[in-house]
């Protein structure tokens, strides 16, 4: 039996694995995918250092640094259930059933879909699976696309894709209505767009970034806003363009558009459809918690950490003995937190484990401390309120938790 | 569908060993390790199945796991994920199928 099961092998749980292991323990990691890395595979930027921040280098960096500490790591099995029986946790997989005292949960982010009609065409696909496709398997996954969607993650893989010499035709915005919501209203793009400026997609938002912070020189850019849109290395960024249908047959043809006024209303009579043959989906990151909604953990809704989040201490234990959580289940953050967190929660468990004798309080905050380096140091980051949401769970932690377990 | 054999950061693929498998009774090469559904979009299939109640195309949506639209039947087995299974030599993948609705059919025969 091993003494720490971690759910998932991206970023947070392989230096959970790791920190777990350094500290002697026995550590089991079971993943869904082909091969270790999670979402850190798909990953291709260059930092603003000018170096380049390959996600399948740091994973195999990761996945070496885990064999060598003879870290168990299993992938292509999933997880359908987690609950606690005898003090023990039992881990119900389609490959049979784990049992450990700890167990860490890091099965990181999902997308938030936008459904719009045609959207079920194959060719359409969320943006992360565009990633994977072309960084990971390395097939192309259309000739000429266009991108539903403006946000962070859209950009970073709209650049990805075009390295790897795929035409992504345009990136326009969805529809405004109920599920969309914000995404689907120029100004609200573009105010978050502004606040992440400093990854300077284009010119245009970084000046914007600078002078554009005030609402209305916000309205007023927006309404000289180019029609066709800003150039983003050669693909407009259309924030005046909204998606109204995906048309095609048995596969996308192409993509309905309509022009929109600065608050997202469909101007009549605009609409023109635009040849594609692959359409991605971006809709943002939320922290994928069903597992810990399962084993009776208390969620918070905390809309600055991405949704749905489970109660979670700052050394990354959740009110139920023995489960802990790390990386994006937390709160949509970049790979790199994601390691960090890991760190933090492999200390945290090989503490309640009563390992690393004398050192590990001291290891711990060193830990805890480097999260906050990281943060600081963020090349991309999801939400700017980031540091409020993070504040928010640990106010919450002190208030229902803190005292109780220190008794 | 292209490969992405040279790529300016992540380097040229090294030579992979090609094996076969079958489609809905036709035969497709894929690369050693790779998901089914790298393999089939790699030969330009796009369509993985159609809906079991209305017919309509599907194909992948997440292409990791979460989203369940790429199932499969694979040597038998229903309802196998696309995306998160390694083809292998002789594979029988099928392409799921509409499913008969016989009170639909009982309303449009009136």
């Amino acid at each position: 039996m091993s003494d720490v099961i971690v759910i998932g092998g991206g970023p947070a749980g392989l230096a959970g694995a790791i920190a777990c292991a350094k500290s002697g323990l026995n550590v089991s990691v079971v993943d869904e995918f082909i091969k270790p890395g999670g979402r850190l595979l798909g990953q291709l930027h260059r930092e603003p250092s000018g170096e380049w921040w390959n996600g399948i280098k740091e994973s195999e960096r990761l996945h070496q640094e885990a064999r060598k500490l003879s870290v168990d790591i299993r992938c292509g099995v999933s997880v359908y259930n987690l609950e606690k029986e005898n003090q023990l946790w039992n881990v119900y997989t389609n490959q049979g059933t784990l049992t450990a005292p700890f167990v860490l949960v890091a099965t990181g982010a999902a997308e938030y879909p936008i459904p719009l009609p045609g959207w079920t065409l194959p060719g359409v696909m969320s943006i992360g699976a565009a990633q994977v496709m072309t960084n990971v398997h390395r097939v192309q996954v259309g000739k000429k696309g266009v991108i539903i969607g403006a946000n962070i993650l859209a950009f970073a893989i709209l650049n990805e894709l075009q390295l790897a010499g795929i035409t992504v035709d345009r990136i326009v915005l969805p529809e405004r209505n109920q599920i969309s919501q914000t995404a689907g209203e120029p100004e609200e793009v573009m105010k978050s767009l502004l606040n992440a400026a400093h990854l300077a997609p284009s010119p245009f938002l970084r000046f914007g970034s600078r002078f554009m912070r005030r609402d209305w020189i916000r309205k007023v850019g927006l309404n000289f806003y180019p029609k066709n849109g800003v150039k983003i290395n050669g693909t407009p960024l259309q924030l005046r363009k909204a998606a109204v249908e995906i048309i095609g047959k048995d596969h996308v043809e192409g993509v309905r558009l309509a022009d929109i006024d600065a608050n997202g209303t469909i101007i009549a009579g605009s609409e023109t459809i635009y040849e594609a043959d692959f359409v991605c989906i971006a809709g943002g990151l939320y922290p994928l918690a069903e597992l810990t909604a399962i084993a009776g953990c208390p969620f918070q809704y905390i809309p600055e950490l991405g949704g749905h989040v489970p109660h979670h201490s700052e050394t990354m234990e959740t009110p139920l003995k023995g489960l802990f959580v790390a990386g994006n289940i937390t709160g949509i953050e970049s790979g790199k937190i994601a390691m960090a967190q890991g760190t933090t929660a492999g200390l945290s468990i090989a503490k309640h484990a009563g390992k690393g004798a004398g050192t590990i309080d001291e290891q711990l905050q060193q830990a805890l401390k480097n999260v906050r380096t990281v943060r600081r140091h963020a090349a991309i980051q999801f939400n700017p309120e980031i540091d409020s949401g993070r504040s928010r769970m640990n106010q919450l932690w002190e208030d229902l938790y803190a005292t109780s377990i220190e008794q | 569908m292209t490969r992405i054999i040279d790529h300016p950061i992540l380097g040229k693929l090294d030579d992979r060993e090609i094996i076969t498998f079958q489609f809905d009774g036709n035969t497709y090469e894929a690369y050693e390790n790779e998901t089914i559904a790298a393999a089939l979009l790699a030969n330009g299939i796009r369509k993985l199945r159609a809906h079991e109640g209305s017919g309509t195309p599907r194909g992948i949506y997440c292409n990791i796991g979460h989203c369940m639209e790429c199932r499969v039947t694979v040597n038998d087995q229903a309802n196998v994920r696309a995306c998160l299974t390694v083809v292998k030599k002789n594979m029988v993948v099928e392409s799921g199928k509409q499913h008969p609705n016989i009170v639909k059919r009982l309303v449009e025969q009136q």
